[in-house]
């Protein structure tokens, strides 16, 4: 038996069901309405968990699930050196998202990273505190403004809500997923054209750390043939 | 893998050792306020090291080296001049899966002293090359002098704004070569920035932050009218001539042993006199090096050497390297005068000082006593 992780509810959740669907593997909500129980349909030995989808990095870690759907961006945020943890076995072609770093429209002086560090230097002197993004993707944020060689910032932890935290004078300027910039362009923020950190989607996740049975692995190799996605060789 | 107790027993023999040269035995606390930290290392070092909260006293980190809370202490009242020994675990994160240790023993020496700073830079170079040497260990030095490169951008011919921005990243290589690519015309100006210098010779700063939208936020409309001044004076900045760019170029590869270095230095030094005074005293460095024993003629030296994120040093720069090359340095310090003026609240001495790390060395030493079997 092996436990595939899907999230549990709204567009990500039918959408996984319908790429599995569209494979010859059906996944379904069993049991009472409101109920988090499935069933898998097409292939013997494979269990349905559903969970948050923010967890499901955790639980691939973890090694509680074998495999798991969840967003690019979830796993490069909350799994150390995720290679070494996770495998991806296929892209699943939605749930697109753009992580961003996005500053006021009325910053006409900023338009690239080059900009936003120069002014994260002059903000300091200004105001003697480092400039603030508020996120909720620390690592991946850090990484690469690190990376970038950006310094005199900081980031604020926001959780939700994060396009109002620059309104709210908590933040100068955000790094958050967005899909279309509405949301952006209603707080009067503006991209940053060159701050692409990651392009997410939502990805089908192989756990390393999960326990790989001969069983498991008949398992796996014939669901994949199914899915039509290749294993990576352990 | 060795036993913690041994890496202990070493990193506290070092200090010990250390002690016997005439440094004085300091301790440093292991939980450290973060604020002092964060506000010299930015938001890197929360990638690096542990942080808690405490709450009463707010963030805290697990103390990442000992050299930023020994110069507090020294600061705080210490004898003048002072030498230092100190051995201890610190703590770093580490973001690979892997064998590195994120807790480790260092043993290290600082000297804090006004005089002859090209002494204190050598004897702390020659203490730990001793002491590496004692423990049957053949390590790879490399040197460096950020001191040099400091001078070289103050003495460009150009805008201070332009210097200040290099100078700021002077320990991040690579924003700062894309800075110099971009003063010195090898970048073209991005084609934002273009449209921008156009719209502002036509209208005031005041008038595009008007028709940009609603402004938010707390960045005033006084600062980011003064940065759109500023940068449409540094678009009428001439690029840094050539002849001065190609030698800061060569400056940042340069490589060779220390003696042939210090020949090429004096060669471009007519050409950038602001670097001559830090060559003279690169000069005084290898003399006083030579004085302590060290074969000058073939210490490497690499002008780029020490220039990475979470340092500090302005001057003098080394490290000792095994021959794994995946290995972190086995020894590493440098010169941090400008550390000292930030931490000292209007107080500052010149100061260098050096660390080793114990439980590599303990390895090392178990390795050469293995790989010296039949």
């Amino acid at each position: 038996m092996i436990k595939i992780g899907v999230p549990s509810k709204g567009r990500l959740m039918e959408k996984t069901f319908d790429w599995f669907g569209a494979r010859g593997v059906t996944l379904r909500l069993a049991g009472a309405e409101r109920e988090y129980s499935g069933a898998v349909d097409g292939i013997d030995g494979v269990e349905l968990v559903l969970l948050s989808a923010g967890e499901i990095p955790r639980e691939l870690a973890a090694g509680r699930i074998h495999l798991g759907v969840t967003g690019s961006d979830l796993v490069r945020e909350k799994l150390a050196d995720w290679p070494s943890q996770v495998a991806e076995l296929a892209p699943l072609g939605f749930g697109h998202a753009d992580l961003i770093i996005a500053v006021p429209v009325s910053w006409i002086d900023v338009d690239t990273l080059d900009d936003l560090d120069a002014v994260a230097a002059a903000f300091r002197k200004a105001h003697g505190f480092r400039l603030r993004i508020a996120t909720k993707y620390h690592r991946l944020v850090r990484d690469f403004l690190t990376t970038h060689g950006v310094a005199d910032y900081q980031l604020v932890d926001s959780q939700g809500a994060t396009e109002g935290t620059v309104k709210n004078l908590t933040a100068e300027a955000i790094a958050d997923i967005t899909s279309s910039g509405e949301t952006l362009r209603a707080n009067h923020l503006k991209i940053l054209s060159d701050a692409d950190i990651h392009a997410s989607q939502a990805v089908l996740f192989l756990s390393h750390q999960a326990e790989w049975t001969a069983d498991g692995r008949a398992i796996l190799a014939a669901l994949a043939k199914k899915l039509r996605v290749t294993v990576p060789k352990t | 893998m060795q036993k913690p107790s041994a890496e202990r027993a070493i990193s506290d023999r070092l200090a010990a050792w250390f002690t016997d040269q005439g440094a004085t035995l300091v301790e440093a606390d292991i939980l450290l306020p973060a604020e002092t930290l964060l506000d010299l290392y930015g938001e890197d070092i929360r990638a690096r090291a542990y942080m808690t909260v405490d709450p009463v006293q707010g963030e805290m980190m697990l103390r990442p080296d000992f050299t930023v809370p020994v110069v507090q202490q020294h600061m705080a009242g210490g004898a003048d001049p002072a030498i230092y020994a100190y051995s201890g675990a610190v703590f770093r994160k580490q973001t690979h899966a892997g064998d590195r240790p994120s807790e480790y023993h260092q043993a290290g020496i600082e000297i804090f002293r006004r005089d002859m700073p090209e002494d204190s830079d050598a004897r702390v170079f020659a203490l730990i090359a001793q002491v590496l040497r004692d423990h049957g260990l053949t390590l790879r030095p490399v040197t460096g002098d950020i001191g040099i490169l400091m001078a070289a951008v103050r003495g460009l011919a150009t805008t201070d704004r332009r210097k200040q921005a290099l100078l700021r990243h002077i320990w991040r290589p690579q924003r700062f070569r894309a800075l110099l690519d971009r003063f010195s015309g090898r970048a073209p100006l991005p084609e934002a920035r273009k449209h921008l210098l156009d719209r502002l010779a036509k209208g005031s700063p005041a008038d595009l932050i008007a028709q940009a939208g609603t402004f938010t936020g707390l960045r005033s409309e006084a600062e980011i009218a003064a940065r759109a001044q500023a940068l449409t004076e540094d678009a009428q900045t001439p690029p840094l001539n050539a002849p001065e760019a190609a030698l800061l170029y060569d400056l940042l590869s340069l490589e060779a042993p220390s003696r042939a270095a210090l020949s090429h230095l004096r060669g471009i030094a007519p050409m950038l006199p602001a670097i001559i005074p830090a060559v003279d005293r690169f000069a005084v460095r290898l003399d006083a090096l030579a004085a302590h024993g060290i074969d000058t003629e073939t210490l490497p030296f690499e002008a780029s050497h020490g220039r990475t994120s979470l340092e500090y040093y302005d001057g003098f720069v080394f490290s000792f390297h095994a021959d794994d090359p995946t290995l972190p340095p086995v020894a590493s310090g440098g010169r941090y005068d400008a550390l000292t003026a930030v931490l000292g609240q209007g107080k500052s001495i010149p100061a260098v000082g050096g660390v080793i790390r114990a439980g590599l060395m303990a390895r090392l030493m178990g390795d050469q006593i293995l790989g010296d079997g039949p």
